[in-house]
């Protein structure tokens, strides 16, 4: 094993060639290309025995992947952002078709207003589409992650596609020390991938993922999926347990830091949970009894280890970095859904929206948020949803508008007299 | 934990600057976190990297808001406020200036509490070669004064493996030179005092107040905002048109130029709008009478009267 500085996507890309995919169906968009870039150069090199087909779309692309998948050999794709978008259609689709593969998504912002930085409103749009999804706060963790999901995707009690996410910028394009496993072991950990009965051949032609009339038959092979995913929960145990067994690195379905004597407690996803440890353990250092609570699966939601995670905790910090519109934060009403009834639930949940767009979460605002939710189960009221969003960012964001000749009588009104357009 | 930020314009080697000294502390025992931000992925446009080293762990991530060290590759940049290059300078940081100015002019001119250093030009650079990038890596190498002369060497051969030989011999003869130079200088950037959680400020959020869709939406009124950016910025090579060989067909690189900056005279000739014309060079390889050139930028602007355009 050796340690090396690599990006995330270069992490991802070592996954992939350790996994030995025999095919990726491929289609460019920033900040996920370098990886199949990468993967394209090991191809030609010699050094990675692959099929890399550049498809015209992200929705072929997926439909591409999801039918190699079905030839019975090992897929692994990569996208992001606008592309996820793109191939949402297929995305369905192919999670009903029941052939596993792997897909990345490295999470960006979704347009409009366009953006590169990172945010999850991307892959919360799939949320309900049938692919699992494990999503990952550092470079290591993407490479380990990918090795997982193969082996969760396939086995035969699961066979649905695999999202692993991560963040643009903050880990696709930063390097980390990562430990890359020896190649042996992951196959010993991997194995071939046995497609059972999924092996289309031209040669023995067969129907996959046929139409059905009637409600009867289309809600058992929906609640099939379902019941699918849910059954992915203890395999995913399984296969990170013989993970650890195999490479000492342990990934619980819900990373927990901190909790078991705090009162209050951060609940977050992705690259931004390290800062929120960053913080846990400086507002530890001063006395304060905060931790941290990471789910890696979303779907399935790990529903059991969430609800031990909070259990009996003053309160609940939720922190999504996704917005769903005219409701508020995904995290927070999927844990609230989980939570609700529940005898030992914290009885203060209270929601913070922030890093959108990449916009940057400082530790006094995990300070604050702390003090916030520790003040609101004083008051035995949950506050309302909280915009991390300051008076200068809006100060920044109005001498734009005045550039950019928004309705100045409108900014004129709203506006603190200090930013004022017309006389910046 | 050290803390550096580099920045420059996209094509100085800033991205390749921060992974030579991410390499480096990694050599040295280090844990390390090296990253690029940039918006435009284009050549020219402002870009910054961070270099975070440290001997435990690293969980903070992004942007650096209290930098031990920022390093400027391009000086142009300092006094352009959307590069964020003087952000969060505090006492004990350093600033180190690519610049032939004294480092008591920079002083003078920003006014900085923390000690100013500046790094001239190599003849090399002068004469147009890239080493900028490589050049502050070495300098930031030195100045944290943890970095040894062959873990220098060392991340300069393995960052740079993809080019030319004779172009890392020079990156590396431009390092090494560096490193000598700042050797007064060893150790006198250090690791800045860690943040105090409590002692931070509050942070002054606010309640975003809705605005109609007419302020809120995100459209720009001011008209002809392709016209007044001037995107030619952007052009590394530019097509000039060879008078005496083009045919006056008027209709082939005026139709190909995807960003219609090139228009017909009433004879035909092509006259291309160099505000404009980003340097995709579409127009040489259609010309039917290989009537257009491409002159690299800087000759064409020295040769600018002599008939280029």
């Amino acid at each position: 094993m050796t340690r090396q500085l690599l990006t995330g996507n270069a992490a991802a890309a070592w996954a992939a060639r350790l996994a030995r995919v025999d095919y990726v169906p491929a289609f460019p968009i920033t900040p996920q290309t370098e990886i199949i870039e990468t993967l394209g150069r090991w191809i030609d090199a010699g050094e990675l025995a692959a099929r890399l087909v550049t498809l015209e779309s992200e929705h072929s692309m997926v439909t591409a992947a999801g039918a190699a998948a079905a030839t019975g050999v090992r897929v692994f794709s990569a996208t992001s952002s606008q592309g996820l978008l793109y191939a949402m259609e297929m995305l369905y689709a192919v999670a009903g078709w029941r052939a596993p593969f792997v897909l990345v998504n490295v999470s960006r912002g979704i347009a409009a207003p366009i953006t590169l930085e990172p945010d999850h409103d991307d892959v919360l749009a799939a949320r309900d589409s049938g692919f699992l999804q494990i999503h990952c706060s550092t470079c290591q963790e993407i490479l380990d992650s990918i090795l997982l999901a193969h082996r969760l995707a396939e086995d035969s009690r699961v066979r649905l596609p695999v999202i692993v996410n991560f963040d643009g910028f903050t880990l696709s394009f930063t390097r980390e020390p990562v430990e890359i496993p020896d190649g042996d072991a992951v196959d010993r950990f991997l194995g071939p991938y046995d497609p059972e009965n999924v092996r289309f051949l031209a040669s023995k032609p067969i129907s996959q993922a046929v139409a059905v009339m009637g409600g009867g038959p289309y809600s058992y092979f929906r609640y099939q999926m379902h019941l699918a995913a849910e059954a992915a929960l203890g395999v995913y145990d399984e296969v990170a347990a013989g993970f650890a067994a195999a490479f000492g690195r342990r990934w619980e379905a819900v990373e927990t830091w901190h909790c078991d004597d705090a009162e209050i407690v951060f609940v977050m996803i992705g690259s931004f949970a390290t800062k929120a440890r960053d913080a846990v353990e400086r507002l530890r250092a001063v006395g304060e009894r905060v931790g941290l609570v990471r789910p890696r699966l979303l779907r399935p939601l790990p529903v059991a280890a969430l609800r031990a995670a909070v259990a009996g905790k003053r309160g609940v910090a939720v922190i999504d970095q996704n917005l769903s519109l005219g409701r508020g934060g995904v995290l927070h009403a999927e844990l609230a859904s989980a939570l609700y009834g529940q005898p030992d639930a914290p009885p203060v949940l209270a929601s913070f929206v922030g890093g959108l767009g990449g916009r940057d979460i400082g530790l006094e605002e995990f300070r604050r948020m702390a003090a916030e939710t520790r003040a609101a189960a004083d008051a035995g009221r949950a506050p309302p949803p909280r915009l991390l969003y300051t008076s200068g960012e809006l100060r920044e964001l109005r001498k734009l508008q005045g550039i950019a000749h928004a309705e100045r009588a409108e900014l004129r009104r709203a506006a603190p007299a200090s930013s004022d357009p017309e006389a910046s | 934990m050290y803390r550096i930020r580099l920045h420059g314009r996209g094509g100085q080697g800033i991205k390749t600057a921060s992974r030579i000294l991410g390499s480096a502390f990694f050599s040295e025992g280090f844990e390390v976190q090296d990253a690029p931000r940039y918006g435009a992925e284009r050549r020219g446009a402002p870009i910054f990297a961070t270099v975070r080293a440290a001997r435990e762990p690293i969980h903070e991530r992004g942007v650096i808001a209290r930098p031990d060290l920022v390093l400027v590759g391009d000086a142009t940049l300092v006094p352009v406020a959307a590069a964020g290059v003087l952000l969060g300078m505090a006492e004990h940081s350093v600033l180190l200036v690519a610049s032939d100015d004294p480092p008591e002019v920079w002083k003078q001119r920003l006014r900085l509490a923390g000690p100013v250093r500046t790094l001239p030009a190599s003849d090399a650079e002068r004469g147009g070669l890239a080493t900028v990038g490589t050049a502050c890596a070495a300098a930031a190498a030195r100045l944290v004064g943890v970095i040894r002369r062959g873990s220098l060497e060392s991340a300069v051969r393995a960052e740079l493996a993809d080019l030319e030989p004779v172009v890392v011999e020079r990156n590396l003869e431009r390092a090494l030179d560096v490193f000598e130079r700042f050797a007064a200088l060893e150790g006198s950037v250090r690791e800045g005092p860690e943040p105090q959680i409590l002692a931070l400020p509050d942070p002054e959020w606010i309640d975003l107040p809705h605005e109609p869709a007419r302020t809120s939406a995100p459209d720009i009124f001011g008209g002809l905002t392709s016209v007044e950016v001037r995107t030619g910025l952007w052009r590394t090579l530019r097509p000039v048109v060879d008078r005496e060989h083009c045919h006056r067909c008027h209709w082939v690189c005026t139709t190909f130029c995807p960003d219609g900056a090139i228009r017909a005279a009433p004879d035909g000739t092509p006259e291309i709008d160099y505000d404009h014309c980003k340097g995709c060079l579409v127009c040489v390889a259609v010309c039917p009478a290989h009537a257009i050139r491409a002159v690299p930028e800087q000759e064409a602007e020295r040769g600018a009267g002599e008939g280029a355009g």
